[in-house]
């Protein structure tokens, strides 16, 4: 396919460069190098990040926040926010793992996985449903994302806190092995967490630049006018993006149960700011439209990484919040720096 | 009815409204409009604000009813509930802010809410190539230098009207309503706007150019239709009349014409 249409000649609209344009271009290029060369580094000065356990902990660690950085991704290009998924994650992981306790008991546990599948099932159902009602408010009753998110944010967490009363929820019950296999087992000798998130990832990034709901949710988050006066099922899109974003939360949050063998009520506490942070280093821009799944892999992928990279040299890992901090400020400025249009 | 509107008639108007009142609860916006407009034909439609002619673009776009009256395309009389429905029947409109995602492509923004998608297996996915030929194809019937897979964000004002008005064509929309299409964009823009204008006249559209510039309204209509005060105070060629009894027509220094 040529440029242009036969007959038109390009006398004054220029083409940009090509490392002005396209995927090179964006934020999420100029992270992915930071974080090979961030990685090189700790790899060199660390002695202990190459072995296999450093790496397989690593891996698994930065999934957790990476899979519901997915989530987070598509909320924040649309335009919007979802501060719950810190307690989303917590909530389900206790409900799931009390179910799992409750349904023993039942028919359920005659058949092969029944207990632990039906928990599971309605451990996300449960996040579906908190991610519904972000959506409804947000996209009907057109309350503000940030206001009703930290609502939510409140409320699962003191829901978690209530049917718990603080006491940490084991999970228990007939296929609890299989229970662990896939959550916190190993696949081709991957982490099943990275293993998910990887597949996760590839799936959101077909439906995103692949469907007309992908396409749907960048022009949410460019014009939300437009996508309205064009006949784009705005409200429609947007709850199925908080659907999606609760849903990942879930998932990690079961995912993390199955790691730790016991999920406590302060489970995930503050990680909203950190899967937010992943997401915005990796390249999605608060402002709405921009964003996608490589970028949220990789900016968890980086805040894990100097994290463990402190570990490893030995200094105060509470300083790893400093420098996520100033990644975040850093890449956004190094953004802005580069689209500076002349005035 | 002058002898110019008594031809137009004949030649089967795309669009005929008649007796269109639209009140506010107790304001009255606009009151017993009658117009017409004949495929290939474009007419200016000109008030000061608050003369009703958003509140008229609004009634013909399917934004709200009009408290009476009645709306005939193509001889068939309307009533649209809502924008889409407008659209289906053949009535598309550029928006003042031309109603574009600065983030996605111009192909993007041509195919939005109507993207052109190929079925693998239970999934449907876009069909990018498609789209990106079609409006290669638009754009080059607008005549105008704009790359399908260019990014909205990074074009110039010319482009962006190319962009929302050959997603007009997208449907062969039988009538254009055109809000403030040249109000704020340069000079040489709006030569580009106003030719964009003209060819969709050739190819046979009815165009509804509603604006505040007399010079575009001169160049480009075939006739110049005022609201004052939400009455129909004129409605004829351009070329008998003038800017100047234009004006005095817009500002009520002059009644009727």
């Amino acid at each position: 396919m040529t440029d242009a249409a036969p007959g038109i000649v390009f006398t004054n609209v220029g083409r940009n460069r090509w490392y002005r344009s396209g995927a090179l271009a964006s934020q999420t290029a100029y992270v992915a190098i930071a974080l090979v060369v961030i990685t090189a580094l700790v790899a060199v000065f660390a002695n202990h990040f190459l072995t296999p356990n450093n790496l397989l902990n690593t891996s698994k660690n930065f999934s957790y926040i990476a899979i519901v950085a997915l989530g987070s991704t598509l909320v924040i290009i649309t335009g919007g926010i979802d501060l719950s998924v810190g307690s989303v994650m917590a909530l389900t992981a206790v409900v799931t793992a009390i179910l799992m306790k409750a349904l023993s008991g039942t028919v359920l546990a005659s058949v092969p996985f029944g207990v632990m599948g039906a928990a599971v099932v309605l451990g996300l159902g449960l996040a579906a449903l908190v991610g519904f009602v972000n959506g409804v408010m947000i996209a009907v009753v057109r309350l503000s994302p940030f206001v009703v998110t930290l609502g939510t944010l409140s409320i699962c967490r003191g829901i978690t806190y209530v049917i718990t009363q603080g006491r940490g929820q084991a999970p228990n019950g007939p296929g609890v092995d299989t229970f662990y296999a896939l959550t916190d087992g190993r696949i081709l000798g991957l982490p099943v967490p990275l293993v998910y998130l990887l597949a996760l990832a590839v799936v959101m990034g077909v439906a995103l630049r692949q469907t007309r709901w992908g396409r749907h949710v960048f022009v949410l988050g460019g014009n939300e006018r437009a996508a309205k006066l064009t006949g784009v099922a705005v409200a429609r899109v947007k709850v199925s993006v908080y659907m999606l974003c609760s849903m990942a939360a879930g998932l990690a949050g079961i995912l993390v149960l199955g790691w730790l063998g016991s999920a406590p009520a302060n489970l995930a506490v503050g990680y909203e700011l950190k899967i937010i942070a992943a997401s915005v280093i990796g390249g999605a821009d608060l402002a709405g439209g921009i964003g996608g799944p490589a970028g949220a892999v990789i900016g968890a992928a980086l805040i894990e990484v100097i994290r463990n990279g402190l570990a490893l040299f030995g200094a105060d890992t509470y300083w790893e919040q400093v420098f996520v901090g100033s990644i975040i400020i850093l890449a956004v400025l190094v953004d802005r720096i580069r689209t500076r249009q002349p005035d | 009815m002058s002898a110019a509107d008594a031809a137009r008639a004949e030649s089967a108007p795309v669009l005929e409204l008649r007796g269109i009142g639209k009140e506010f609860g107790a304001i009255r916006a606009l009151s017993d409009v009658d117009m017409s407009i004949a495929p290939g034909e474009v007419v200016g439609l000109m008030g000061d604000n608050g003369a009703g002619k958003s509140t008229l673009v609004k009634i013909m776009a399917g934004n709200f009813h009009p408290t009476h009256g009645t709306i005939t395309l193509d001889g068939r009389e309307h009533r649209f509930d809502r924008p889409l429905d407008a659209r289906a029947a053949g009535i598309e409109v550029v928006y003042q802010d031309l109603a574009l995602a600065d983030n996605v492509s111009a192909a993007a923004n041509v195919f939005l809410g109507r993207e052109l998608t190929r079925r693998v297996g239970p999934f449907r996915f876009l069909d990018h190539r498609a789209m990106n030929a079609r409006a290669l194809e638009l754009f080059g019937e607008l005549k105008s230098e704009t790359r399908p897979r260019d990014l909205v964000r990074s074009m110039s004002g010319g482009q962006r009207q190319a962009v929302a008005i050959a997603r007009t064509r997208l449907a062969k929309a039988k009538l254009i309503l055109m809000d403030e299409p040249t109000a704020a964009i340069s000079v040489r823009q709006v030569a580009e706007v106003l030719d964009l204008i003209r060819r969709l006249r050739d190819s046979g559209v009815a165009v509804i150019l509603i604006s505040h510039r007399m010079p575009d309204v001169f160049s480009v209509c075939d006739r110049v239709v005022v609201l004052r005060r939400g009455t129909k105070c004129a409605d004829k060629r351009v070329d008998r009349s003038s800017p100047e009894e234009v004006t005095a027509l817009i500002t009520g220094a002059k009644e009727f014409a």
